[in-house]
């Protein structure tokens, strides 16, 4: 698989306090990338270098071998870089369908005059077939300020697809999810993503999602890359387990594997 | 034609009715009727900034240069072509549109609304100190000439009445097309979440600053158009009270529809001169109650009213494209 993205010693100070430190990722082609850290770790830092939110006090920030670092947002985003947020980016007071529409009238804007109608029919039938994608169209023609949180989440996911990027970054896709639905939640998403060819890195706070649907994890921690292998290494990994994980994960994994046991007997 | 959506139709259909009551109405009233239109288009400037939730209270200011242009081209190169004197205008709404709006556009919200305040009272200042240009008096414009053609009279009236109506009529379609368009849907979203708008791939400032120019281009037609009905200028168009009557209107009126600062520039003009007439002291206390009364019980102005009265005639799934 051929890298995409590349950072250089990645770096990040606000002041005395150093939010980055010497971050060394490559991400390839097609992959999907969990990342891990605990608040503060630098993980959304380093999401908003990449996506231009954020300039890096030094370091590259290599695109298809192009030096992103330091450009515009939108520059980033025509590159073929989305993102989607922790809190939900929408447009509060228009219906679901309008803001995909919008953000589909942005993405194809240079293919229509200023004075011809931007939306049309053709344009809605698109905003609908990717609602449906990501199972939302029955909410179409909802103020998005009256959806669960979960919806909104896909709505805004969705938006952020529609420039057809080559790579997205999902900040804690399935917050404010309920943990019972965080599951389907997840699996609608990747379903949605894979037929898209989208190399995708998603920030997540919950393990057995990390485990069940990253082949390759991150761990973040103050400001510093503490592992990047495949997650079932990271997961075990000591400095992972005592620094990011905490003992809950493990616990409950070894609860789960004496409940294994006992049912077995 | 056959793209044209009902509000367009209703624009079309406009031109013949304005041309009707020309002919129908008292000369007192027509004058109003064209007075409003020449307003009515800085109107529906400051309703095209509003959509991207961007008030400005110096919309005067280009009021003003479409005003003065048509006085300063009489009066230093001799010109009284209104088509020249148009194209003039507009020229100078757009050098100074174009570099105000470099610094404007980055500002959002009460910082916008008095950079715009700002700007127009310095060229308030600036005129009113200027004798030259006949200071707070200002100075009288000629009559209007057409390509040779010099009407004078009765007629010189109908021309510039019938001119008028076909260049508000034209304006208000294009900004409709416009405010339907790509960039008028960006302008729509850059008012609900600007971050958002980045990150989908489009700059907010560079649409922001066409709207502004946009803005301020048929704000200086609408000068023209009004210094020429009434045949001169004064340093007043510039000043901020005038910029707040717009602001008025498209409260007054509401956003939903570029009919609606039209319509509500001759309402609040038939309003001012009633109140004058029950109430000569106090007619800008009526104003005020009717603008308390609006903000109360239709905040969203009067177009609200039409569209309430479709979405209840209409299946709700029509409603929508009802009210566009």
């Amino acid at each position: 698989m051929s890298v995409i993205l590349e950072t250089v010693g990645l770096e990040k100070s606000f002041d005395a306090v150093v939010a980055a430190h010497n971050i060394n990722i490559r991400i390839h082609a097609g992959e999907v990338v969990g990342v891990i850290g605990s608040n503060g770790a630098g993980k959304t830092t380093f999401v908003n270098m990449v996506t231009g939110y954020l300039t890096p006090t030094a370091g590259q920030i290599l695109f298809h071998r192009e030096d992103i670092a330091g450009m515009p947002t939108r520059e980033i985003t025509k590159m073929g870089i989305c993102r989607s947020f922790q809190i939900p980016q929408l447009f509060p007071e228009l219906t679901v369908l309008d803001n995909v529409l919008i953000a589909l009238t942005i993405a194809r804007r240079g293919k229509r005059g200023w004075l011809r109608p931007a939306i049309d029919a053709g344009l809605t039938q698109d905003a609908m077939d990717l609602l449906a994608r990501f199972h939302i169209e029955e909410h179409a023609h909802k103020l998005t300020t009256t959806l669960a949180q979960g919806v909104r989440k896909l709505v805004d996911i969705a938006m952020a697809t529609v420039a057809q990027p080559r790579l997205l970054f999902l900040d804690e896709p399935t917050s404010g999810v309920s943990a019972e639905e965080k599951m389907s939640f997840m699996a609608t998403l990747i379903d949605a993503l894979k037929a898209t060819d989208t190399s995708v890195l998603f920030i997540e706070h919950d393990m057995e999602l990390i485990e069940a649907f990253a082949p390759r994890c991150i761990a973040f921690y103050e400001g510093t890359i503490l592992a990047d292998a495949p997650t079932s290494q990271v997961l075990e990994n000591d400095k992972v387990r005592e620094f990011v994980i905490g003992a809950e994960f493990h616990r409950s994994a070894d609860d789960d594997a004496q409940n294994d046991m006992q049912k077995g007997a | 034609m056959k793209d044209f959506d009902k509000t367009e139709w209703a624009l079309v259909i406009a031109f013949p009715v304005l041309l009707a009551l020309m002919v129908l109405l008292p000369r007192w009233l027509v004058n109003y009727v064209q007075i409003s239109m020449g307003m009515g288009l800085v109107a529906l400037a400051v309703m095209i900034q509003m959509r991207a939730g961007l008030v400005s209270f110096g919309q005067g200011l280009y009021f003003c240069v479409g005003g003065y242009a048509a006085g300063m081209a009489d009066k230093f190169l001799g010109i009284s072509d209104i088509f020249l004197i148009l194209i003039l205008a507009v020229a100078a709404s757009l050098v100074l549109s174009g570099v105000l709006g470099l610094l404007l556009r980055r500002y959002r919200e009460i910082f916008f609304a008095m950079l715009t305040l700002a700007v127009s009272m310095i060229l308030f200042s600036l005129l009113s100190s200027s004798h030259g240009l006949g200071s707070t008096d200002g100075f009288n414009l000629p009559q209007a000439s057409y390509l040779g053609w010099t009407p004078t009279g009765e007629t010189g009236t109908a021309a510039l009445y019938v001119l008028t109506a076909l260049l508000t009529l034209t304006s208000a379609a294009l900004i409709h097309r416009f405010l339907r368009g790509p960039v008028g849907k960006i302008v729509e979203a850059i008012r609900e979440n600007e971050l958002r708008v980045e990150y989908l791939g489009t700059s907010a400032h560079a649409s922001v600053h066409a709207t502004y120019m946009i803005a301020a281009v048929i704000s200086s037609i609408g000068g023209v158009l009004w210094a020429m009905s009434l045949g001169h200028v004064t340093p007043e168009m510039a000043n901020w009270t005038t910029s707040g009557q717009f602001v008025f209107i498209v409260i007054l009126a509401g956003t939903g529809n570029v009919i609606a600062p039209l319509v509500g520039t001759f309402v609040l003009e038939v309003l001012r001169v009633y109140a004058v007439e029950v109430s000569p002291n106090t007619w800008q206390m009526i104003l005020g109650i009717v603008m308390l009364l609006t903000i109360v019980f239709l905040p969203k102005g009067l177009w609200s009213l039409l569209e309430r009265a479709s979405k209840r005639s209409l299946p709700h799934e029509h409603a929508q494209e009802q009210s566009q």
